[in-house]
């Protein structure tokens, strides 16, 4: 995130050099998108917390456990498909999984849906792009996950 | 205030009724509440407090700056291959969470992206940032998010080209948010 952060602080500086207003023009309008769609992103992510809450570490680890058999799968889609979970928060956790047992195969299509999936940012999405595309973009790319979580799955049993 | 109220209907009643619960858990010290305010909801406010103002000023300068014959020429209908390349390039390099690249979508599509473009942009963006992919790597090892990788971009490629049709033929529009 830092070098984005210098790189967009540069880009403004640069900017203003060369073109006063201009960058007076960006910069507002950058803010302006940011305040319309805040009410939103704020819902969404007291949302996403309190589902956070109640997805436990131990939650996970019982559902996606070796015990569970294929209902692990069936869970791993499901629970990446809904929480979105930040990398800094979802690799830790995935090698702590790993650890208490879990596959690499079950990691393989939580960590796809997790990534390809947002169910809970649908509310944001839909603001750019409209609901039905939204769902259907998340449907879509829901199948495309099971795809790539299930391809990996497989490699990892057999090799 | 209508208007406003109206385009937030859902957003407005969460709001207040988590600033309301959040508040009840401190006075009676309810500690379910409490955790869910500073170890989730915070987090997230630290990682989106600096990351989306960020791309939403890189979104405004590149608004003002880069030309639409430009873009149009590099990522736009017929820029093929190497058009899915940039694009990809673009999105891997990018940090911050999924819902950050909507407003870069929304810019790069106003300038003249073709749609396939703008959904290989967003799936792109959704499975492999670099900055993150390091943390990936370092956590479950590089033959896995190698795999992920190598699998996911065919895959994404057919459902963008899918989206793509979709959205070109109901002349569907990416709004300003």
């Amino acid at each position: 995130m830092i070098p984005i952060i210098i790189l967009t602080a540069i880009l403004t500086i640069v900017s203003f050099v060369f073109d006063k207003q201009k960058t007076k023009k960006a910069v507002k309008k950058g803010v302006m998108m940011f305040m319309k769609i805040l009410p939103t992103l704020l819902s969404v992510i007291i949302v996403v917390s309190v589902v956070l809450y109640l997805v436990s570490d131990e939650l996970l680890i019982e559902y996606l456990g070796n015990e569970a058999g294929l209902g692990a799968y069936v869970s791993a889609a499901v629970i990446g498909s809904i929480s979105i979970i930040p990398g800094f928060i979802a690799y830790p956790l995935a090698s702590i999984l790993l650890k208490t047992g879990v596959s690499f195969s079950v990691l393989s299509v939580f960590i796809t849906t997790l990534k390809m999936v947002g169910v809970l940012t649908i509310p944001i999405e839909a603001k750019f792009f409209g609901f039905k595309t939204a769902i259907i973009r998340n449907t879509l790319s829901f199948v495309g996950a099971i795809l790539v979580g299930g391809t990996m799955a497989l490699i990892y049993h057999y090799y | 205030m209508w208007e406003l109220y109206k385009k937030y209907k859902y957003d407005f009643p969460i709001i207040i009724a988590f600033i309301v619960f959040v508040l009840l858990s401190y006075f009676y010290n309810y500690n379910p509440g409490i955790s869910i305010f500073e170890d989730n909801f915070w987090g997230f406010i630290k990682e989106m407090i600096l990351a989306l103002p960020v791309m939403f000023i890189l979104v405004g300068l590149f608004d003002v700056w880069v030309s639409r014959e430009r873009v149009q020429k590099h990522i736009g209908e017929s820029s093929g291959i190497r058009g899915m390349m940039l694009i990809m390039l673009l999105a891997f390099i990018q940090a911050g969470p999924i819902y950050a690249a909507f407003p870069v979508a929304y810019i790069l599509w106003k300038k003249g992206t073709s749609a396939r473009n703008i959904f290989i942009y967003l799936s792109s963006a959704s499975i492999a940032k670099i900055p993150m992919l390091a943390f990936e790597i370092g956590f479950l090892g590089l033959k896995f998010s190698l795999l992920r990788i190598f699998i996911s971009i065919p895959i994404f490629i057919i459902v963008a080209t899918i989206m793509g049709k979709y959205f070109t033929k109901n002349n569907c529009e990416v709004k300003n948010g």
